[in-house]
């Protein structure tokens, strides 16, 4: 019976590891199967990214948004306004004519469920908070949506087996597994790529304009040169507009350009914008630096071109994040780990060398000191090996440099169950029992003490693997599984060693 | 073969005195020293920062990188020799965005000196403060919580001094071990604290086979002193004391030395924690499991 279940795991666990040996899984393999065990960055290289979305900035920019709609609907309710400010999650406006305050009070009531008016002594001022549950709306969207824009940015950027994920309350993890390139790939993914078309005013010294820096890059020489230019500060058109963009190559003319295509909305606004404006210069803004500022020749509607002398790489990634869409509000990396793919192999090798070599210590060890015993107590080491092994594939868990440590060390430390049983049993051959009551015994007695041990390792493994990220998580991975293999290793499978040698071989004395 | 011949009765908890004030005056000396520094020396990971591992074909010395460096503005650099020839660790303070800056200026200002080809980024790794204070924070919390959840579950299993005994031992073996890192030169990040929650589980471990073995004779002799089942359970142990703890030595020392850089320190941790996890056992655990029984079984004489 028992002999039966050990043999059972035995092909089992050679089967899970099947395409781990050979590196992917062989043709026809069933697809329930595990895939070979996955390595960690640290062992294949590749970066690890955690990103902060600055989500305070996204309530700020609806809060602006809303302070610019409410100076247009009291402006059309005749209600002047000398000043509307946001501080704080708090539009504060100033009326020109106090007797009005009932009638924007009552503009804030009808058109702005998000807002709810504060109360506020002082003459002439409506003060108007955005309520709690809104500005948990928008957090909760400004990370869904960065989250999604990301993963599709990712996956244009063509990495295989990303991962994108949430963390915590305002985190985005992002792994990218053997990445060539990291410094581009960061620049993609943490990339704003907020676009906007603003008009430059005819006359430089008009009222209200603002300055912009203004990239220029020589189309030869490729020199960058920042420069400053005015545009008014109206936002006629941003990148929401835009339903596609693809890379050009340069041309006779003018460096590698994006050329866009608008949605029906966007082309309509393009289209009105551009006719009432030929002549006139269009900045196009990209996360508040002016790309290029082409005069506007003809009335366009669906499609245009963004030039700025780019690189033809510059056009294929400007491309890509205006088509994968701007994110809700501007992320900060708070966590990067890049490993390079040589340090990942030697990883690699120093630890499977540190495992050969103190696994061979161990197994050396435990043969000298207990001749019969410690061949059983070995194969019951590499059966537990095995094991971990074919748990990591069937798992999925990811294997790290610090769980190659852990394997390594759950080899020093799986032993231990099987000294126990050892001593005991020669702790009871020397009190004049025979081979079958000694061994019954030692196991028995031996017993409490491995459960109560290993319980207490286990837990501290699962500790680690809640408080760990990454690399640590592989080592509590390693470490929990590889206790739990060793007990029903050390327990179950060597006693079906003795089982049989008593039984069949009338076993008369235990070499131990 | 035999190392702890059946019989042996080395006198452990005769020498306890000893022992326990020889471990005091380390643990004493180990918070004293840690106080005196400000802590120890905390890796990216836990400070916030940033750290480059760079690799030369042909090793210059720490000097010269230094004076590679020494032009460039990247404000309060370190350069460390970081295990194999060549390898060296550059620490920046910067982290986030001007990170991938400092990153590609000081590849540039290497290669220019060094040559073309001759440098080899390794691995960059860079943690801002938020998430820095968030993961020391975390990497506390797991060591205490981890600490009472072995002198609870002991508690449970056997009886609260054994608990009492556990957990003294362990918070001993984590300070001893941490102190042996600092004068090191070790920094502390998230892989040596799983060494130090590896070194709890261990040390725990450890304790537990001597517990249960005081348990075990405690039921079965009730004439002996408990000073004599003690010392005559760690005895019984002694051999597989010695056995457990000499092959995870030998795998940690395996991994000390063949390991690699990067997890160097870890493995050194194993080793010290292991080597300090077996003495506590024998040395703090068991006293203080005998201290607790002297004042209630005289109560009980009177």
């Amino acid at each position: 019976m028992r002999i039966g279940l050990v043999a059972a795991m035995i092909v089992a666990a050679v089967v899970m590891l099947v395409p781990t040996y050979f590196g992917a899984k062989p043709d026809g393999w069933p697809g329930f199967l595990p895939a070979p065990i996955r390595l960690g960055l640290d062992l294949q290289g590749g970066t690890h990214l955690v990103y902060t979305v600055d989500v305070d900035k996204a309530i700020e920019n609806h809060l602006e948004r809303a302070a610019d709609e409410l100076k247009t609907d009291a402006k059309n309710e005749q209600i002047g306004l000398s000043s509307v400010s946001v501080q704080n999650e708090i539009i504060t406006a100033q009326l020109s004519d106090p007797a009005k305050k009932d009638a924007l009070e009552k503009v804030i009531s009808d058109h702005f469920p998000n807002l709810s008016i504060e109360t506020d002594s002082s003459e002439g001022v409506v003060r108007a908070r955005m309520t709690k549950v809104t500005i948990r709306d928008i957090r909760e969207s400004a990370l869904d949506q960065s989250l999604e824009i990301m993963r599709n940015r990712v996956d244009q950027f063509g990495v295989a087996e990303p991962i994108v994920q949430r963390e915590g309350d305002r985190d985005i993890l992002v792994q990218l597994p053997g990445i060539q390139d990291p410094e581009r790939a960061k620049a993609l993914i943490g990339k704003t790529a907020l676009l906007e078309f603003k008009l430059v005013p005819k006359d430089a010294s008009a009222a209200g304009a603002v300055t912009m820096p203004l990239h220029d890059r020589d189309a030869v020489t490729g020199r960058v040169t920042r420069s400053e230019i005015k545009v008014e500060p109206r936002t006629l058109m941003t990148g929401d507009a835009i339903s596609n963009a693809r890379p050009r190559p340069p041309t006779a003319t003018q460096g590698a350009h994006v050329e866009f295509e608008l949605n029906p909305r966007g082309a309509k606004i393009f289209e009105e914008l551009t006719g009432n404006n030929v002549g006139r210069q269009l900045a196009i803004i990209l996360d508040g630096v002016v790309q290029s500022a082409p005069r506007i020749n003809d009335r366009i509607s669906e499609r245009g071109i963004i030039t700025g002398n780019f690189e033809l790489k510059e056009a294929r990634d400007l491309a890509l994040v205006l088509r994968t869409g701007a994110l809700p509000a501007p992320v900060h990396p708070a966590e990067e780990r890049t490993v390079g793919p040589s340090l990942g192999k030697d990883s690699i090798r120093q630890g499977v060398l540190s495992f050969v070599v103190g696994g061979s210590l161990v197994v050396v060890f435990m043969l000298v000191y207990y001749k019969g015993a410690g061949v059983i107590a070995d194969s019951a080491l590499v059966l537990n090996v095995l094991f971990s092994l074919a748990a990591l594939a069937a798992l999925g868990a990811t294997l790290t440099l610090p769980g190659i440590a852990g394997i390594v060390l759950t080899l020093g430390m799986a032993v231990d169950a099987n000294v126990l049983i050892n001593e005991r049993i020669r702790e009871e051959l020397r009190l004049g029992k025979t081979a079958r009551a000694a061994i019954d015994a030692g196991y028995k007695r031996a017993l409490p003490a491995i459960l109560d041990s290993n319980t207490t390792t286990f837990l501290s493994g699962i500790i680690l693997f809640q408080f760990g990220s990454g690399p640590v998580k592989g080592f509590a991975v390693t470490l929990c599984i590889g206790i739990a293999t060793s007990l029903f290793t050390a327990v179950v499978g060597t006693r079906v060693v003795y089982d049989y040698l008593l039984s069949q071989r009338r076993l008369q004395t235990v070499s131990v | 073969m035999e190392l702890i011949k059946p019989g042996t009765n080395f006198d452990f908890v005769g020498i306890r005195y000893y022992a326990v004030i020889v471990s005091t005056i380390l643990n004493l000396a180990v918070v004293l020293f840690l106080i005196a520094r400000g802590g120890p020396n905390y890796g990216v990971d836990f400070s916030g920062g940033t750290v480059m591992q760079v690799k030369f074909k042909t090793p210059p010395s720490v000097s010269d990188v230094r004076g590679a460096l020494a032009s460039a503005e990247f404000g309060d650099v370190t350069i460390q020799d970081f295990g194999a020839a060549g390898e060296f660790l550059i620490r920046l303070p910067m982290t986030g965005e001007e990170t991938a800056k400092a990153a590609v200026q000081i590849t540039d200002s290497l290669s220019s000196k060094f040559g073309q080809g001759q440098v080899e980024v390794l691995r960059v790794e860079s943690v801002g403060p938020r998430v820095g204070s968030d993961l020391r924070r975390k990497a506390i919390l797991a060591v205490c919580f981890s600490t009472m959840m072995m002198a609870s579950y002991i508690w449970l299993r056997f009886q609260w001094r054994f608990g009492v005994g556990a957990a003294v031992a362990l918070v001993h073996d984590v300070l001893i071990t941490l102190g042996a890192l600092v004068v090191m030169h070790y920094e502390i990040d998230l892989t040596i604290v799983a060494a130090l929650l590896t070194v709890v589980g261990y040390s725990v471990h450890d304790t537990v086979i001597v517990s249960d073995r005081i348990r075990e004779n405690m039921r079965k002799s009730r004439r002996e002193s408990m000073a004599q089942i003690i010392n005559s359970s760690i005895n019984e142990t002694l051999s597989r004391t010695i056995l457990t703890s000499g092959t995870a030595l030998l795998v940690t020392l395996a991994l000390y030395f063949l390991g690699g850089s990067v997890i160097n320190g870890f493995a050194f941790a194993l080793v010290i924690g292991f080597i300090t996890g077996t003495y506590s056992s024998i040395f703090i655990a068991s006293p203080i499991v005998l201290a607790f029984e002297r004042a209630p079984a005289g109560r009980g004489k009177r």
